[in-house]
């Protein structure tokens, strides 16, 4: 049970005023000290559990194959790091992404993230789709919405051919 | 003995121990306090099992992307009593998500919510939110193929919301992709934060039961009157009163070990969850699941008409917290009595008829297309080398088994097509292969002339189930 405040009883020849104004002094002084000593910790720990938000990690090219491996007409997975590995980051690091050749130079790299709710789509080559394994949606080869839930196309990445290696730019999980 | 009555009484006398536990235990409560009241205890008992049995298993887990997985395979396969812990603190958790949805469910229709019991309700609520955040929390823990897909889920959701769903969605990730960083985020909110909240709102919610006293139970025609109602329980207390110690915890206390034994036998008969694959995002070959208590959930994002999910998924949280939050503000006074409140059991027979509906549907899934379905058997085609047979091989071969099944083999997606050529004409199933439907592609870029023609084929010789297929419709 918590004492309840104490009167404050003055003294008749006390300056009433002055008496006040040491406590409300000091309960401000101790109200003050204590919120300056929850900032001094607490600023760094929200900055250190916020940080995804602040840093961005950066884009990276990264090559997924010699040119020559992917044939013209074709859609195939290739894998990929993603842009800052952790050293304890293990196999969760890779990534994917379905590569589809469509010309000599011309590539196209959809995400493999449903835009429904981000499963993994899977492409189904002698059907020319990609059907996502949670909710049902699909997709046509050039990543449009083909049926089922998902709002939006397939994301993709931007792909370039650099001495004879095809390269993805990494980019984050598009979200919404 | 006379030297440990004297310890005792010298501990006793230092710490006013007995004092404390015994005002605890001997506070009077109403008379007939029956079993629907022992959900809460229960709810806490569940509670400490996951907190000894995390404890447990926290000194063998390694919280680290690289490491989690083989980790839970060592403490599964080859640590004494591993897989009873873990099976354990699984069924510790469906206990936990499980006792406490009954007892807000018994609150509710009891009326306890009203006053003076109203902060009793909302420090309740933010333990319901805070369980169900350990239960998602934990499937992720086990760090395999499922529990990062889950992740992804669970980020592309809360990136749903208006204006900071990015930001809440790499808060989620703990970056811009499921990574090393995302477990260590999950672990400590999984150890530290969530219980933490726990523990505190558990610390209130007890100390809100013996300030304002357990509720008495509800009778009919005896209305909460604000005014009056403190000094009538005093009253009550003081004319009618039992102590709670033994009178009423002894209840609490059989169905405590009954649930408690319930979950390690559980635990040795039916063992933990099982790992999935290694948690790599480049396996492809996924089929995401969340546990049993989302399943709900999972089921609800898959029926809603297209393009309403964006709403469902920010707002019908939102409004779920709004309203009990709200609930005991809007009606803390008047009947008590479910026999009196036919609305209470209108709302509760709702939720729970559509919990328990959607969970059945989401466990079943129809609306995932099945990948693992073989070729139709020969029989089912009507041999191997005709038009019908070539159909069918089209019929798998360009995915419609996927979401169509014939004599029991494919998905279920899409209408069984068993039968389809009673419903439909040649010329209706052509339309349908070309132009599609709202949950079917069209097919007219990816057919040729003699693949429809052998595929229409195949669908009008659906006329009824192939006797070959039964009893054995499956084609090994």
């Amino acid at each position: 049970m918590l004492s309840p405040k104490p009167e404050i009883r003055m003294q008749p020849n006390m300056a009433t005023r002055r008496a006040i104004t040491r406590r409300q002094f000091l309960e401000w002084l101790s109200i003050l000290l204590s919120a300056w000593g929850a900032a001094i910790v607490g600023i760094p720990i929200i900055g250190f559990v916020l940080s995804p938000l602040i840093q961005k990690p950066p884009q990276l090219w990264r090559a997924v194959g010699a040119a020559d491996r992917f044939k013209v007409g074709e859609t195939v997975e290739v894998t990929f790091l993603d842009p800052s590995p952790l050293p304890w980051s293990g196999v969760s690091a890779k990534t994917a992404a379905w590569l589809r050749r469509e010309g000599e130079q011309e590539y196209i790299a959809f995400a493999v993230n449903c835009t429904h709710l981000g499963c993994p789509v899977r492409w189904l080559p002698n059907a020319d789709l990609f059907m996502c394994p949670c909710h049902g949606g699909v997709y046509y080869q050039d990543g449009s919405v083909a049926a089922g839930p998902p709002p939006r196309p397939l994301a993709q990445y931007d792909v370039r051919v650099e001495n004879g290696q095809v390269e993805i730019l990494t980019r984050p999980i598009t979200i919404g | 003995m006379k030297q440990l009555k004297t310890l005792w009484d010298y501990l006793d006398d230092r710490t006013g121990v007995s004092t404390l536990l015994g005002a605890l235990a001997w506070h009077l409560v109403p008379p007939n306090i029956g079993w629907p009241y022992v959900l809460g205890s229960a709810t806490l008992v569940a509670f400490i099992i996951q907190v000894v049995t995390g404890i447990a298993l926290a000194t063998a887990y390694v919280p680290s992307a690289a490491d989690a997985y083989q980790s839970l395979q060592f403490v599964t396969q080859q640590a004494l009593f591993g897989k009873v812990l873990r099976g354990i603190h699984f069924f510790g958790a469906s206990a936990m998500v499980l006792l406490i949805g009954l007892h807000v469910i018994r609150t509710f229709l009891m009326g306890t919510y009203k006053f003076p019991r109203e902060m009793n309700w909302l420090s309740g609520s933010v333990l319901l939110f805070a369980t169900l955040a350990m239960a998602f929390t934990g499937q992720l823990l086990r760090w395999d193929q499922n529990a990062i897909w889950s992740v992804v889920v669970a980020a592309e959701q809360v990136g749903r919301a208006p204006l900071i769903g990015d930001l809440l969605a790499r808060f989620t990730l703990a970056g811009d992709a499921v990574g090393g960083a995302t477990l260590s985020r999950f672990f400590a909110f999984h150890v530290f934060f969530i219980p933490a909240i726990i523990f505190t709102f558990v610390g209130i919610h007890l100390y809100l039961v013996l300030r304002n006293g357990i509720s008495e139970p509800p009778e009919s025609n005896r209305p909460v009157d604000p005014v009056t109602y403190r000094a009538w329980y005093q009253n009550l207390l003081k004319q009618r009163g039992v102590p709670f110690w033994p009178d009423v915890a002894w209840r609490d206390v059989i169905f405590g070990v009954g649930v408690l034994t319930s979950v390690v036998l559980l635990a040795w008969i039916v063992g933990p969850p099982p790992l999935d694959k290694p948690p790599d995002p480049s396996i492809i070959e996924a089929q995401p699941r969340p546990d049993w208590y989302f399943l709900w959930y999972f089921a609800l994002l898959a029926l809603l008409p297209h393009g309403t999910e964006q709403y469902v998924i920010v707002f019908a949280p939102l409004a779920f917290g709004a309203l009990l939050l709200l609930l005991p503000f809007i009606a803390n006074q008047g009947e008590r009595s479910p026999f009196r409140r036919p609305w209470a059991w209108v709302v509760v027979l709702i939720a729970v008829g559509v919990v328990g509906t959607l969970g059945i549907a989401g466990d079943q899934a129809p609306w995932s297309p099945d990948f693992s379905a073989p070729p139709l058997s020969a029989q089912t085609a009507h041999g191997n080398s005709n038009p019908v047979a070539e159909g069918a091989q089209l019929f798998h071969d360009k995915g419609c088994e996927l979401c169509h099944a014939v004599d029991g083999v494919g998905g279920h997606r899409g209408p069984d097509l068993t039968q389809v050529a009673k419903r439909l004409t040649p010329d209706e199933m052509t339309l349908v292969i070309y132009n599609g439907r709202l949950n079917m592609p069209s097919f007219a870029r990816n057919l040729t002339p003699d693949e429809l023609d052998a595929l229409i084929a195949f669908l009008r010789s659906r006329q009824s189930t192939s006797p070959a297929a039964q009893p054995d419709i499956v084609s090994k």
